[in-house]
């Protein structure tokens, strides 16, 4: 067997030894679950570039590192306070996988709403946890999916009881720490929204900047009937982070998901993004926007089932790469048979600033039902020099207007973000992360004055 | 003509089945070095010939039949094939139309072939077709006058080694993949045309020119080489149902376009696709590649695939030459229990290059259909441009049509745009036909030949009309 694999199961074996000392026996269902997990990753290895599905990334940066374990959440407050997201919220804060109570922001949860750490939901009531775990993102999915079953001791439990409605964003906070040796976490996240219920969920990833760690992330989410969740995952970890991570979503009927993907940081950045629509009505929209710069990797794997007639997706992801930076995306929509009158879209536009730059697109369709609208387009190419010109045109020099209209580019994306603390915090991030020759950094600090103003 | 027999005639089994009649030279079922000694002895070829295809043989052997399509079919025993059997002497075929299947006539009639052709097509001894067209005779000698080559492979091999020598593989090497590596290790036949610098074909060529040389088998190597400036337009295969008593087969063809070169190959097929439950049909596994290897070279590549029970196949361009060209334009249509996963590759390599992808895809009754592509833009390839367009039509609720396009774009200069869109027969569509007095069949007729008709215009005038009558008559019986 693989030696990579082999150290990661050794690590798996010394953590379970070490838990079961501490903590005693789990119960049997995470023991058979972790025991499955270890056997599917021993079985498939780390992907290799012949999968078709990691064909254009490749993780040996992760499967050749040795990665600990934190065992504590120690975390600097004042370094906190910069990185969190400056919003009234509900937050949980997790600091390389291992959950900061102090670093939390728990009070005044509405009634009907339930957000606590996955360890303590284990505590409380296992078997409630049990039933809805796995059932989407099973040890089948993926290497990664398997790796995060064997491993899986933290996370959050999202629960909105029918009805109810939050009406702050929940943030679920994971800090990368600067660490003498790397380490590794596997979160797991489970969302469980009833029938009518609605949320805000933000997915933010950040951290010291010279931290190096690997992140494999399993979330779950389940909408009832005519629940609606906007999904945020904002990635600003550290350039040398590593993160893969799996999103799978269930959708009842006249269930609403929209899922907004930003993603600025990272080093090796995988995003699976899964939605089943299985009831009538069902609608979903997955907005992407990523920025590659250095010697960034960034890929987007994104599918979207229609299971059931009359289901909606919509797909837009814009991706902007400088230097030596790779992006992939894989948009898939696919309809099966007997569902009818379905609508899928799907767009992809890519901007290369550099000439080392590097896109993979694949947006693929599989309909297996004739009633349907579906269409995908995708472009890569430079910007639209009649644009350029209109600018020129007045008085704004030609790298300035290259620089706007990159900007309007992602803006196209960011427009339809609702909260204006995320929209703008990206905005700025992308201009702030373009090329010197655009001048704009005067407008940045402008910007940045007037803000905090 | 009732739909129905109409129906009947097209999806009738094919008589003559798969059967091959024992014949003295027959090589029996197989497949090792020995056979294809047999083949290179029986085809009097030189020893680098029979080096090279045993080359290709152990490198077949090391690999693996692909499994990424999105095909299914039971697997494959080579070691069941035939890889020889000689032409059919001319006493056994029919000796004239009067006895040939009046129905498979009746076909023709439709699809408006032409009188002589159709006795070619049916299988008629061809010496006897042949004596009476002395047109083909009349090509010969233009061709000749105008120095270009034209001739099968085995004739080529034996009269022109040197340039067999220098470009065959140079596209399609013999490891490419699997069912290249077996065709460059089995193929039996084909067609050599060579254009000397700076001509330009008097005629557009085709394969029925030459139907009376030999039977080109179901291993069929094809290799067309432009000189700087030459042009040639060549079209493959025909619209009638062929008649062929092979299930593999595993064609290549390869084109070399050199300094302002131009290529225009045309392809028709309609061979078998099997009976309503997919039993039988062929199973076409074919590598066509294009090396716009000169600077403003151009290869283009129109399709209509229409027959086999299952296409795999990828016309490509290598974009070498700055400033080259390639084209790719298909038609495919699959009905009953076909299934075809067809496409093309666009690699710019050179500056300036440019290429154009339109794929119109039908699906009906049970088929299912990908279009899959690659277009791929080099570090080098500075301004390149691409423009793909795949569109998927459905007719019926228990086909399949998918789109798997990958892009692989490494330089910042190149425009890439790629639109794919998947719908139906509008039902408003079909009743503003009928409201205006045109039958429902017709009417789909009418909008799928609007459908396709970007890519009929790519094709030769009378291919064209051709292909418009074998769309109707593929789709009949799909509709209503």
């Amino acid at each position: 067997m693989n030696s990579d694999v082999q150290r990661f199961l050794d690590r798996l074996t010394e953590r379970s030894a070490q838990r079961d000392a501490s903590q005693g026996p789990e119960p049997t269902w995470i023991a058979a679950r972790r025991q499955a997990g270890a056997a599917r990753f021993e079985a498939l290895g780390f992907p290799n570039r012949r999968v078709e599905a990691w064909k254009y990334t490749d993780v040996r940066a992760i499967a050749s590192g040795d990665f600990q374990l934190a065992t504590d959440a120690e975390f600097s407050p004042a370094t906190t306070a910069t990185l969190t997201l400056p919003v009234e919220a509900h937050r949980l804060t997790f600091v390389d996988g291992v959950f900061s109570a102090s670093l939390s922001q728990l009070d005044d949860l509405p009634q009907g709403v339930q957000l606590l750490p996955l360890s303590q939901a284990l505590e409380d009531n296992h078997e409630a946890v049990g039933g809805p775990l796995g059932r989407l993102t099973g040890v089948e999915f993926s290497s990664f999916s398997a790796l995060n079953t064997a491993f899986m001791e933290e996370g959050a439990v999202l629960r909105l009881a029918p009805g109810s409605v939050v009406d702050k964003p929940i943030i679920l906070q994971f800090l990368s720490r600067a660490n003498d040796a790397p380490v590794m976490s596997h979160p797991r996240i489970l969302v469980e929204a009833g029938s009518r219920s609605e949320a805000t969920l933000i997915e933010h990833h950040i951290g010291e900047d010279t931290a190096a760690n690997f992140t494999n992330l399993v979330e779950e989410i389940i909408l009832d009937r005519g629940a609606i969740l906007t999904h945020y995952k904002l990635q600003e970890a550290p350039l040398a982070d590593l993160h893969v991570a799996s999103i799978h979503v269930e959708q009842g009927r006249d269930s609403r998901f929209t899922s907004f993907n930003l993603n600025l940081g990272g080093g090796l950045v995988r995003n699976d993004l899964v939605t089943e629509l299985n009831g009538q009505g069902a609608e979903a929209t997955f907005n992407g926007l990523f920025y590659g710069q250095g010697r960034q990797h960034v890929d987007n794997h994104t599918l979207a089932n229609h299971n059931a007639p009359r289901t909606f997706s919509n797909e837009n992801y814009k991706g902007i790469l400088d230097d030596r930076a790779h992006g992939v995306f894989n948009g898939k929509v696919v309809v099966k048979r007997d569902s009818q009158q379905i609508e899928g879209f799907q767009s992809n536009a890519n901007l290369l600033l550099s000439d080392r730059a590097h896109i993979d697109a694949k947006p693929e369709l599989e309909i297996y039902a004739d009633d349907v609208k579906c269409s995908h387009g995708t472009t890569t190419g430079q910007l639209d020099e009649e644009a350029v010109f209109a600018l020129r045109t007045r008085g704004i020099d030609e790298q300035t207007a290259r620089g706007l209209l990159t900007l309007a580019f992602a803006g196209e994306v960011l427009e339809q973000v609702t909260l204006d603390v995320i929209s703008e915090r990206v905005e700025l991030a992308v201009a702030g992360k373009l090329p010197e020759r655009f001048n704009l950094a005067g407008l940045v600090e402008t910007a940045v004055a007037l803000g905090e103003e | 003509m009732a739909t129905q027999e109409m129906e009947q005639l097209v999806r009738r089994e094919y008589k003559e089945g798969f059967i091959t009649d024992i014949e003295s030279d027959t090589v029996p079922p197989g497949l090792d070095e020995s056979t294809i000694a047999f083949i290179s002895n029986k085809k009097g070829e030189p020893e680098w010939m029979l080096e090279w295809r045993l080359k290709a043989y152990h490198q077949w052997l090391k690999m693996t039949p692909p499994s990424w399509a999105h095909l299914n079919y039971p697997p494959i025993d080579y070691q069941a094939i035939s890889y020889y059997s000689a032409p059919k002497r001319p006493e056994d075929m029919p000796q004239s139309l009067d006895e040939v299947d009046p129905k498979l006539l009746e076909t023709y009639e439709k699809l408006g072939i032409p009188l002589h052709e159709r006795a070619a097509l049916a299988g008629v001894a061809v010496d006897a077709v042949f004596d009476s067209v002395s047109v083909t005779t009349t090509f010969k000698e233009k061709l000749h006058e105008a120095g270009v080559i034209f001739c099968s492979m085995s004739e080529a091999i034996r009269d022109y080694p040197e340039l067999v020598k220098q470009y065959l593989g140079t596209v399609v090497p013999q490891g490419d993949n699997y069912f290249a590596a077996l065709n460059s290790a089995v193929f039996t036949d084909g067609s050599f045309v060579f254009i000397p610098e700076g001509v330009t074909c008097p005629m557009e060529l085709s394969t029925y020119f030459r139907i009376n040389e030999a039977n080109t088998g179901q291993f069929e190597r094809t290799l067309i080489v432009c000189e700087k400036q030459a042009q040639v337009s060549y079209l493959e295969g025909c619209t009638a149902p062929m008649r062929d008593e092979n299930q593999l087969h595993a064609a290549v063809v390869e084109l070399v376009a050199l300094e302002d070169a131009s290529i225009k190959y045309s392809t028709v097929q309609n061979w078998y696709p099997g009976d309503e439950n997919g039993k039988g049909g062929i199973y076409n596994f074919v590598t066509k590649r294009g090396d716009c290897r000169g600077d403003r070279s151009h290869i283009s590549w129109t399709q209509v695939e229409t027959g086999s029970a299952i296409t795999w196949k990828y016309p490509s361009c290598l974009l070498r030459g700055k400033d080259s060209i390639g084209e790719f334009y298909s038609v495919a249509v699959t009905n009953g229990r076909q299934q075809a996963d067809t496409g093309t590759k666009m690699i710019h390599i050179g500056e300036g290059t440019r290429s154009t992808i339109v794929a119109k895809g039908i699906s009906a009754g049970r088929s299912n259909q990908s279009y899959r592509g690659l277009v791929k833009i080099g570090p080098r390839a500075k301004n390149a441009r691409n423009f793909t367009q795949c569109d998927s039509l459905l007719i019926g609720d228990t086909c399949g049509a998918h789109t798997f396009p990958y892009q692989e774009i490494g330089n910042s200069t190149a425009t890439i745009e790629h639109e794919a869109t998947t719908s139906k027969i509008g039902e408003d569509q079909l009743f503003y036909c009928q409201s205006r007095g045109i039958s429902e069949e017709d009417a789909v007729n009418m909008i799928v030949n609007g459908f396709c008709k970007d890519v009929f215009q790519e094709l030769p005038m009378e291919f064209a009309v051709e292909a418009e009558a074998l769309l109707n008559v593929t789709l009949e019986g799909a509709v209503g």
